[in-house]
């Protein structure tokens, strides 16, 4: 006896990204000895560099025309125009808007800003799905600050 | 042990790496004869293939990830069960 299954198919691609950005973790709603014992090494005046790497998962139907979930170039071009041209290569804490108010570039707070500009420019243009059948999903992602230290958002 | 290691290890190859490892998947693989071998495409084939022959009173197949280059991967992990559509074949 089996069972059949009907439903969805669960099916997710998963590109992976490079970027170096520097930071420093250093937060305004502590003092200088808080921040030193909370962060440590992290808290250095002059900060430090990642070589960070970013996945980035989609999900949707599977186009019977192309065999694929999505078109490689669509992907690339949005993750590259919406993250790698703002974050690779930058100093987060002069450089990226999102981390000029207090608001700390940890990995954690990264990925959360980097899901909500891949968010935004998902559907910003529809062009930006052009040589893909139905724009799939944004399914997770993934960011490796070493690689010891993953986040998934 | 969920399932013994040297077994998964010939069921896979029995499977997958026998039929596939060093084949041009277009001309000598079907259904790659008919269907574009993408990785997404290859992702569902393999699970189709294991699917079967990983079932045991204690465990399953619960996912199946292809790796195309180090930089892109598809996880496939069948279809969702919704109890509405569920069918019990005997």
């Amino acid at each position: 006896m089996s069972t059949r299954m009907v439903g969805k198919p669960s099916l997710t691609l998963t590109r992976r990204y490079r970027f170096s950005s520097s930071h420093r973790l250093h937060s305004p709603a502590l003092s200088l000895d808080e921040n030193q014992s909370t962060y440590g090494r992290c808290n250095n005046p002059y900060g430090h560099g990642h070589n960070y790497v970013l996945e980035v998962s989609v999900s949707g139907p599977v186009d019977p025309n192309t065999g694929r979930v999505a078109a490689l170039e669509d992907l690339d071009n949005l993750v590259r125009a919406s993250v790698l041209a703002v974050y690779d290569g930058k100093d987060m804490n002069a450089d990226i808007d999102s981390f000029l108010g207090g608001v700390v570039p940890t990995t954690e707070n990264v990925a959360q800003d980097i899901r909500q500009r891949l968010s935004t420019h998902w559907i910003a243009d529809e062009r930006n799905w052009a040589h893909t059948a139905v724009p799939p999903s944004l399914a997770g992602v993934r960011i490796y600050e070493t690689r010891k230290n993953i986040f998934d958002i | 042990m969920i399932i013994d290691l040297k077994e998964l290890k010939e069921i896979v190859n029995q499977e997958v790496i026998d039929p596939m490892d060093h084949r041009f998947l277009n001309v000598e693989v079907p259904p790659f004869d008919r269907i574009i071998p993408t990785t997404e495409n290859l992702a569902i084939e393999i699970w189709q293939r294991l699917q079967p022959r990983l079932q045991f009173s204690h465990g399953r197949l619960h996912k199946v990830r292809v790796y195309e280059t180090d930089d892109l991967f598809v996880d496939y992990w069948g279809e969702h069960e919704t109890a509405s559509s569920n069918e019990v074949l005997s």
